[in-house]
């Protein structure tokens, strides 16, 4: 559609259902098949990616758009061969939507594009306008969700306001800590029934598409908390191969 | 002029030079021969590097008589001077986006404008209204009292409508009766506002049809917001204030009705159909 990379939003509903550990992991995981992959923190308000990557950046999306330092500069190295622009602190004055921030977001995302193959945008979680913006920069979407009811219900609420406020045509869903093989599946399909009855579409035929599903596993946590990459830290796990499989199957 | 040119090489610098000495010559030579030429040459020497047409062997009298008929101000210049000229072109291309009977832009420009505002909205982020008109029962007026009286009918709705918004605003008219407005910069707030300024302005107009026969008429409307920072297309914008009008009409005309705004909240309906599987299926 658009010269460059593909862009990929990975939003959810509510926070700490994993979307940073699955935007990081599934960058490494790209990388991995030799794709050039930038992960772009827009998450402006609660920025984490760092402290997943265990990074301590001297400069931040925050240095450039206060133009202390160039684009270039604030691009990072991130363990696994990809490339990070991090939001760093000192961007909660962004966590407003001026027409300021909109722009700046646009140029900048214009501009890593034609030197990636992929931009994923880590947003932050809800549906508050900085989101959705962060979300509309992208071609395609995932929403991260966990089997828990109050993240079915939030991540339930942002594919609606996807499918119906930006008019997206598709949506991709990663089930994250799933506690068994085809949870995705079924939750997928639960979603979708309800958005079927619930949701008017009429006018574009909406897909909620299971992308990934990734399983429960103490290696996750383990990762975590050393702040490790999963796929370095334990790359047999279920989990890991479920965030390879997701890569696999974005690449297509 | 070459102080900008204070980079450049100098062979460029002297070429540029040489070349407008060249192209002075030439228009001193053409004023001569042809006084009518407009005496620019500074500016001429950028756009029309080539001979002049013989302006005035340019047949104008068709767009002149379009012109006349239309009642359009012709330019206040000299004849076939250029800003004559120029002013001819912009008449006719203001014409050509113009309704001849009720003067508000046609489908033609109503599109462009479209379009445009998509764009804008894409770019800003800025809410954008979207506007359909229909005339209630127009058939019924053209069938009592003739298709001159229908003429006076679209015209005076036509002004009703202009009336009760911003001159920022695009009032078009895009069918038989059918109208639609382009508000750019319109807050999700006042969209009920404005629809509903406009439905009573029409219904509170008097519609003089013949003398002492005053007549009054509804319009239902429909409309839709452009999705935000999302390039929607003029078509899938259309459809949906258009859905909004068969609504309006459906619910018995002389309405309007916005296409509702995305509820976020889940309702309690939503929450018990999305877990009615899933605690069983969930260890």
């Amino acid at each position: 559609m658009s010269s460059g990379a593909k862009t990929v939003a990975i939003t959810s509903g509510k926070g700490g259902v994993g979307k940073t550990f699955v935007t990081a992991n599934l960058a490494y995981a790209l990388a991995a098949r030799g794709q050039r992959v930038l992960v772009l923190d827009a998450d402006l308000g609660l920025a984490n990616l760092d402290v997943v990557l265990n990074l301590h950046p001297k400069l931040t999306l925050h240095d450039v758009f206060t133009e202390k330092c160039t684009l270039e500069q604030a691009i990072l190295p991130a363990p696994g061969g990809f490339s990070v622009l991090l939001a760093g602190s000192g961007m909660v004055e962004y966590s407003r939507l001026t027409p300021e921030v909109r722009d700046k977001l646009l140029r900048i995302v214009d501009l890593v594009k034609p030197r990636f193959d992929w931009v994923l945008i880590d947003t932050g979680a809800g549906i508050s306008d900085v989101v959705l913006y962060a979300v509309s920069l992208a071609t395609d979407v995932l929403v991260v969700a966990t089997p828990e009811p109050t993240s079915l219900t939030d991540a339930y609420a942002t594919i609606k306001v996807l499918a119906t406020q930006q008019q997206r045509r598709q949506v991709g869903l990663v089930l994250n800590q799933a506690s068994r093989a085809g949870e995705g599946r079924v939750i997928c399909t639960q979603l979708q029934t309800v958005l079927a009855r619930f949701v008017d579409t009429s006018g574009n035929s909406f897909r909620l598409d299971l992308m990934g599903e990734v399983r429960s596993d103490p290696a996750v946590r383990q990762a975590i908390l050393k702040r490790q990459l999963l796929l370095e830290q334990s790359p047999g796990t279920d989990a890991a191969q479920g965030l390879r499989a997701l890569a696999n199957k974005l690449i297509g | 002029m070459w102080e900008s040119c204070q980079g450049c090489h100098p062979s460029i610098v002297t070429g540029a030079k040489a070349l407008y000495a060249a192209l002075s010559l030439k228009w001193a030579l053409l004023d001569w021969f042809e006084p009518t030429r407009p005496p620019q040459p500074a500016q001429m020497t950028v756009s029309a590097p080539g001979p002049l047409p013989a302006l005035r062997q340019l047949d104008l009298d068709r767009a002149l008589q379009l012109l006349d008929q239309a009642g359009a101000l012709l330019p206040d210049a000299e004849p076939y001077s250029l800003a004559w000229l120029q002013g001819v072109i912009d008449a006719l291309a203001d014409l050509s986006n113009r309704d001849p009977l009720t003067g508000l832009s046609n489908r033609r420009n109503f599109e462009m404008q479209l379009t445009r505002e998509i764009d804008r909205v894409a770019r800003s982020g800025e809410a954008a209204l979207l506007l359909m008109l229909d005339i209630d029962h127009f058939k019924a007026v053209n069938d009592t009292h003739g298709h001159a009286a229908g003429d006076l009918v679209i015209k005076a709705v036509a002004d009703a409508v202009a009336q009760a918004v911003r001159p920022m605003d695009t009032v078009a008219r895009v069918g038989g009766e059918e109208f639609a407005v382009v508000l750019p910069n319109c807050s999700v707030s006042f969209g009920p506002t404005v629809a509903e300024r406009i439905r009573a302005n029409v219904a509170a107009t008097a519609i003089a049809i013949s003398p002492g026969q005053k007549l009054q008429v509804t319009v239902s409307l429909g409309g839709a917001f452009a999705p935000q920072w999302v390039r929607s297309s003029p078509l899938l914008w259309m459809e949906r204030a258009d859905r909004q009008l068969y609504r309006a009409k459906a619910e018995g005309r002389n309405r309007a009705c916005l296409e509702p705004q995305v509820e976020s909240v889940v309702s309690a309906d939503e929450k018990s159909m999305l877990f009615a599987v899933i605690p069983e299926e969930t260890p």
